[in-house]
């Protein structure tokens, strides 16, 4: 169910309050009709939420990358490491283009909408989880809302001294929400490390001061309108409300300024695919 | 003159202090080649503990945070033995102006302290450019204290003024010896430089040499320096690459090659001027053998794609660089007539028999 109330809904629960309040002072001939009415008013709000549900639609879609990435490169440092070392098997490689060999499908793409309404995450929203794994980052590329907890994990074994959480906010309302936490150490097996963000920002970085190879990006929007492409490329964003927006996909490296289209959910359903090109 | 066993004992700490500070450099060099700055977030405290009983399984396979300790460590180290040399000076040195050089050096070490710690602390990567840059002109600061307490500068400092007023002597050229200073301040603006593109946190800004990106000059248009960016595949949480940290880069580049020719000059006006025996041109030759050793660091820095210690190397050979040109401008301005001598580093002997004229060859007046 869509978190929005329209302004029809709006105004048919005013009116059922009105009545509410009213008919305790009418006499029984009044409150008989006013039953009457706020059976019909409360029906009337349940068809209004129903049509609000229905209106809402999905945008589905797949982002494609064009072209022949830089190869990845071995994370020798980590490998060279007496302790990180032993907690990956084998040789460890960098993944900033995580692309499908069947689809060409690009993972890692943060697709967003424009053009909708400000708005911060509720209480109810459950958080998203960093974590801290084999002295890396996991997931590398995140996308919350505002408002929206991000709880960072340490889940290494405790060989591990520490991780030092260091967060690298852009935005000034975020350089100032943890201007006296920038860089927070974090034991194995500690107490998880817990943030807010109050401003959207493209791909806030988060490094470990400790081991200088661990990074993940954090994208925060400021709306619920957003996904992150899967290891196919694909990507569903849930209940947009029925209207013309802009769509815009972005990957850190091959589109740091994002890739801009139309999309118009007032039909129903949509489906945009994105094709990032890298030279 | 003989020098008394303490003062020789005093100049021996000078250079025990200025060797420390050499080594300290190094490793606060593998700091920064290591982005192990942040490593330790608090200070004075090292995550909570006394810094200097932070137990050693915290911080030994502590990853960057070994980097990080070990420098503030060795820090407190070269701390304490400026404090002694300060201390030694006051009271065994004569010359007042050394026993306030003692505590410009403990002033000096203090305030690079407490830079070190606020770089941490308010995480600003400008405190970390100061820091850099005193901890070069520190260096500098602890030889030339070294080579005062020498026995061959208060030997020449007591003997040899009479010379020093001969306005006929092809050795008082000014100009012969402005050249050292103005070359050495071009190499303290090359390390600002260098401080700034290291504490930029963006790795390297150019990954080829000689030529930047295939060309003399790179392009620096948003566009190319997007390219740049998504063609990059870093191992380290580096910042992306700006067109500034390229331009910054050339700079670098250009004003090395600068270095190169000024101290080659140097080095040849030397040879020209005194011979090649002299002191001088000897030591200008060592001068010009560090700065081609520290051409070829910075190709292997861009080369190796910034390894932690050929970086690190690069730091050191141009502190000693840095170091090498001040003392010779310091002893071409003070003694221009002692470092023409083929005698310059034997002992006052060599004073009484210039003052003879019959020691060597006595440069022809001009």
């Amino acid at each position: 169910m869509s978190r929005r109330e329209s302004g029809g809904v709006k105004t048919l629960a005013n009116l059922l309050r009105w009545d509410v309040a009213g008919g305790s002072f009418l006499p029984d001939f009044y409150r008989t009709k006013s039953m009457k009415l706020s059976f019909a008013l409360l029906t009337a709000i349940g068809l209004a939420g129903l049509a609000q549900f229905s209106s809402a639609a999905d945008i589905t879609g797949t982002v494609t990358l064009n072209g022949t990435p830089p190869p990845e490169r071995e994370i020798t440092p980590l490998e060279a490491d007496p302790i990180c070392g032993k907690l990956n098997n084998g040789k460890v490689f960098t993944e900033f283009f995580r692309v499908n060999k069947d689809n060409k499908g690009l993972a890692d793409v943060v697709v967003e909408l424009k053009g909708v309404k400000a708005e911060n995450a509720s209480d109810s929203t459950p958080p998203a989880v960093l974590d801290q794994k084999g002295c890396l980052y996991t997931p590398q590329i995140l996308a919350i809302q505002t408002g929206q907890k991000l709880i960072v994990k340490n889940s290494d074994p405790a060989t591990v001294p520490m991780h030092n959480v260091h967060v690298n906010p852009t935005a000034p309302e975020n350089k100032e929400a943890y201007s006296t936490k920038i860089s927070q150490p974090q034991m194995s097996g500690g107490a998880d490390l817990t943030y807010t963000f109050p401003a959207p920002e493209n791909f806030m970085k988060f490094n470990c001061d400790v081991h200088p190879w661990m990074f993940a990006w954090v994208t925060v929007v400021d709306n619920p309108y957003f996904a992150v492409t899967d290891e196919n490329g694909k990507y569903t964003i849930k209940n947009v409300p029925a209207g013309k927006y802009k769509i815009v996909a972005y990957h850190r490296k091959a589109a740091p300024n994002g890739v801009e289209k139309d999309v118009d959910v007032s039909g129903g359903n949509a489906t945009v695919d994105f094709t990032i090109d890298v030279k | 003159m003989n020098q008394s066993p303490n003062n020789r004992w005093l100049h021996r700490f000078a250079i025990l202090t200025a060797l420390a500070t050499l080594a300290l450099i190094c490793i606060g060099g593998l700091v920064t080649s290591h982005e192990a700055g942040m490593s330790v977030p608090d200070w004075p405290t090292s995550y909570g503990y006394n810094m200097f009983f932070f137990p050693l399984s915290k911080w030994w396979h502590g990853g960057n945070i070994f980097y990080e300790h070990s420098h503030r460590l060795f820090a407190s180290g070269v701390g304490f033995l400026t404090t002694i040399l300060m201390v030694w000076l006051w009271i065994k040195e004569p010359r007042r102006w050394m026993r306030w050089l003692g505590v410009a050096a403990f002033l000096a070490v203090v305030l690079q302290g407490v830079l070190g710690g606020l770089r941490v602390i308010l995480f600003k990567n400008q405190i970390g450019i100061f820091h850099a840059t005193l901890a070069q002109l520190f260096f500098v600061l602890t030889c030339s204290i070294a080579l005062f307490t020498s026995r061959w500068w208060k030997v020449r400092e007591e003997e040899i003024p009479a010379v020093a007023d001969a306005k006929n002597s092809a050795v008082t050229d000014r100009r012969y010896s402005r050249m050292f200073v103005w070359t050495t301040v071009l190499i303290l603006f090359q390390l600002i430089l260098g401080a700034t593109m290291r504490h930029q946190h963006a790795g390297l800004s150019i990954h080829d040499f000689p030529l930047a990106y295939g060309k003399l000059w790179p392009a620096t248009d948003p566009a190319s320096v997007a390219h740049y960016n998504e063609q990059r595949v870093e191992i380290t949480s580096y910042n992306p690459i700006t067109a500034f940290q390229i331009q910054l880069q050339m700079v670098h580049r250009l004003v090395a090659l600068l270095i190169l020719c000024g101290v080659a000059f140097c080095a040849w006006r030397s040879w020209r001027k005194f011979s090649w025996r002299s002191p001088l041109a000897k030591l200008s030759a060592f001068w010009l053998g560090l700065i081609l050793c520290q051409v070829a660091l910075g190709a292997a820095t861009v080369l190796s794609d910034k390894a932690a210690d050929i970086a690190t190397a690069h730091v050191l050979v141009g502190a000693l660089s840095l170091a090498t040109g001040a003392l010779i401008s310091i002893i071409a301005v003070r003694f221009p007539e002692a470092v023409a001598s083929t005698a310059i580093l034997k002992t006052a002997e060599s004073v009484d028999l210039m003052r003879a004229g019959s020691a060597g060859k006595m440069p022809a007046a001009r």
